[in-house]
């Protein structure tokens, strides 16, 4: 991943002197055969959110047919009033911020392991991507009904093992269950990315390292983790990325109680439950709004946090 | 870089793939007009048992009537709401034969979404009275009957007979709630919950058996002013009722169990008791069930009210817009007909007759033998429900467990999810239901 990113980081970079007038004549037909897949791309992502739009400003129920019409400001007013969409910008940072922090953190741990030589070391790398590659409906099902269940869970049987009394996750603690769900599925990922960065490590900075006479701990926290530290970053965005979108184990454990109605599950409900088509709508157009601010902002600030901390 | 290239040619492939499936599927529903001799019917349906028979029994009407095809989608319940939902809003036409729940038949033959089908079902052969009459009451409008029973069911307690026994308490036919909380209470163990009841938000998952506890109660979800009635003390009682129930003896994580959860919880002895669909009982009494003949059951607990049991029936309609509109109510009439329940007796066993749809299905010796242990009590339940008065205050819909509005299903699921807070302990019922009025209220002045 890191790898096909960088060149064209460098790509945008480097500033190429305006092209000479025969050249941009010659440029002209492959621009030309490069417009049908521009026309469609701009049309197919940008049509459905024009649509969007228009659909939020329409007061308009699937099950009242009879009933539809220009409403203006009315469904925004409608998404501010509900008081749904604060708890649920709450829920959605909530489950994104715990399970990329508790993923990469033992992401980080299981790449350390496995960096290290055994016997077996193949099939161990192979057992710990499996979380992974499962489909996120499957995962939750699994967990719901195999790990969490009161009567057969694999963790409420450890629990009653060791002489505690089993934990009704689903109903007290539905916000740790989607969680824990969550980094069981995402610590692979992470651990893949953070493999890719323990093993792209010069050997000869090591060594000098161990010559300068640093202990384990001294070179991991001085050579090591610098290194790793633009490995964690794409980690940390890609994982965002994907978490944010979280759908499977709300709709299969929790069905949004106790604070885990993301903003995915809203939307879901808003559409699919409420059939409320402007109102769903308007909520897209609010998240979309919001996913800018936070993607052109909060990040941009994240990783001059990081830089700054390198360069100290 | 290499990898990455593979990756996208995959994805690429995989998008193809799916732009021809939905091309092929958009073209097979408008394969051949009315005139023509090749006729294909799509059909959508949901995923249970009696509707995959009915998949496997479709060859039957297909070699009495030549050039037809009958093209199942099956879908889960959720997905096949929307999608038809979906379909039949917007006039898409996809379908010629919908399976509809009673909850949304009444709301979408208002709509003017269904064919009107009272003068085709009017045939001597068919005998349309033959149907159970509060099922078909629920698919009236205006005296216009929109869509047919496939099958119906209403809501039963069952209880482990050997547990209850063990503990040395019986419960009678007709228990009352608080009877049913006795026992519940009396034979909750640490291996073994006293009852099960569906604790999973959702309006057709907890609000199904809980609104029935409601209506015996003396609540309702709204006046006949369709004023909301959710903080009225009669609900807070209710619910209050239910929330402590599943505290003292229900099973540990009620926000995880509905049906399928339940009836494995009782087939395991988890549970001693559960209240739900009567539909289980034949599940429960299969030949590959560990409690199978040790299960007693009785009439929907009570308080109030003389009957408690909800009612739901899965209905075959036909969409106005279906381009086979003849032969797609030829099919809906052959689906649903004597002949057909006696031909699923025949080919796959009496015991899978669709249940709570024809009286003279109780009425079959076959039947009655192979069902005996829940078809005479299912029959009478069914039969002394009325859709149009279930609770103690009059109503202005019909319907027992559900409101018949479109936003119903909206207002049943954010209250829902306000009760499992107060089953988890994180509000008390009170609260939970005074931020129910609140949403309740919204949907019922839409009816204003």
């Amino acid at each position: 991943m890191v790898t096909t990113l960088a060149p064209a980081r460098e790509g945008q970079v480097v500033r190429r002197p305006a092209a000479p007038r025969g050249i941009r004549s010659k440029l002209t037909l492959p621009r030309m055969l490069l417009m049908p897949a521009l026309v469609i791309s701009i049309a197919i992502t940008q049509i459905p959110f024009l649509v969007t739009i228009y659909y939020s400003t329409l007061r308009w129920n699937l099950l009242k047919p009879g009933d539809r019409g220009f409403v203006g400001f009315e469904n925004y007013l409608q998404v501010l009033r509900s008081g749904d969409l604060f708890p649920s910008i709450t829920a959605t940072v909530m489950i994104t911020g715990l399970s990329l922090v508790l993923s990469v953190f033992s992401g980080l741990i299981f790449a350390l392991l496995l960096d290290r030589k055994f016997i077996g070391q193949a099939v161990a790398r192979t057992l710990l991507i499996t979380p992974f590659l499962v489909m996120p409906a499957a995962a939750a099902l699994i967990w719901k009904y195999s790990m969490f269940d009161t009567n057969i869970g694999v963790l409420n049987a450890s629990l009653q093992a060791i002489g505690l009394d089993p934990v009704a996750w689903n109903t007290q603690y539905p916000l740790a269950t989607v969680v824990i769900v969550l980094t069981w599925q995402y610590t692979p990922f992470m651990m893949l990315i953070i493999l890719a960065g323990l093993q792209s490590q010069s050997k000869d900075i090591l060594e000098a390292a161990s010559v300068d006479g640093a202990g384990a701990g001294r070179t991991f926290l001085y050579i090591t983790m610098p290194h790793l530290r633009q490995y964690v970053e794409i980690a940390v965005l890609l994982g965002a990325i994907t978490l944010v979108q979280v759908f499977d184990p709300i709709a299969i454990m929790t069905k949004g109680t106790g604070g885990t109605k993301t903003l995915a599950y809203l939307l879901y409900e808003r559409a699919f439950i409420g059939l409320n088509v402007g109102e769903a709508a308007a909520y897209g157009v609010v998240v979309v709004i919001l996913t800018i601010i936070v993607a052109s902002v909060a990040l941009r600030t994240l990783f001059s946090v990081f830089k700054v901390g390198a360069s100290k | 870089m290499g990898s990455m290239k593979s990756v996208s040619t995959a994805v690429g492939a995989g998008l193809c793939v799916m732009a021809l499936a939905a091309c092929g599927a958009a073209g097979g529903g408008g394969g051949g007009g009315d005139g023509s001799k090749n006729v294909t019917l799509t059909l959508a349906t949901v995923n249970n048992g009696q509707m995959k028979d009915m998949e496997k029994l479709k060859g039957t009407f297909e070699k009495a009537h030549p050039g037809v095809t009958v093209n199942f989608q099956v879908m889960e319940e959720g997905d096949l709401r929307s999608t038809v939902t979906a379909d039949v809003a917007n006039a898409a036409g996809q379908y010629d034969i919908v399976t509809v729940g009673s909850y949304e038949v009444p709301q979408w033959g208002a709509n003017g979404w269904l064919t009107d089908l009272t003068e085709p079902l009017s045939d001597a052969a068919y005998d349309v009275d033959d149907l159970l009459p509060p099922v078909r009451q629920m698919l009236t409008v205006d005296d216009k009957q929109y869509a047919v029973p496939f099958y119906g069911e209403s809501s039963l307690l069952m209880y482990n007979k050997d547990i209850l026994d063990a503990a040395g308490v019986s419960l009678s036919d007709r228990p009352t709630w608080q009877e049913v909380a006795d026992v519940a209470r009396a034979v909750n163990s640490s291996d073994t919950a006293g009852i099960c009841l569906r604790g999973k938000p959702g309006w057709g998952d907890m609000f199904a058996p809980l609104t029935t506890v409601v209506q015996t109660f003396g609540g309702n979800w709204y006046d006949m002013d369709w004023n909301a009635q959710v903080n009225s003390p009669e609900f807070v009682e209710a619910v209050t009722f239910y929330t402590d129930l599943l505290a003292d003896a229900g099973e540990a994580d009620p926000v995880s169990y509905s049906f399928n959860e339940c009836l494995t919880a009782l087939k395991n002895g988890k549970v001693a008791m559960w209240y739900d669909a009567s539909v289980a009982a034949s599940m429960l009494e299969a030949d590959d069930s560990p409690v199978k003949g040790k299960i007693g059951y009785s009439h929907a607990p009570v308080v109030k009210t003389e009957e408690a049991g909800w009612l739901w029936s899965w209905n075959l309609a036909v969409p106005k817009n279906s381009k086979n509109k003849d032969m797609a109510v030829e099919f809906v009439k052959w689906a649903t007909s004597k002949e057909y329940h006696n031909l699923v007796g025949e080919e796959l066993g009496w015991s899978l007759v669709p249940p709570g749809a024809r009286t003279s299905t109780y009425e079959n010796p076959k039947y009655q033998e192979a069902a005996a242990a829940f078809a005479p009590i299912t029959l009478e339940v069914i039969n002394s429900v009325d859709p149009t008065h279930p609770g103690v205050n009059p109503q202005p819909w019909v319907g027992v467990q559900y409101v018949t509005i479109p936003e119903f299903q909206d207002v049943g699921n954010q209250v829902s999810q306000l009760v499992a807070d107060a089953i988890a302990g994180r509000s008390t019922v009170q609260e939970a239901l005074d931020k129910g009025q609140e949403i309740a209220q919204r949907g019922g002045d839409a009816q204003k």
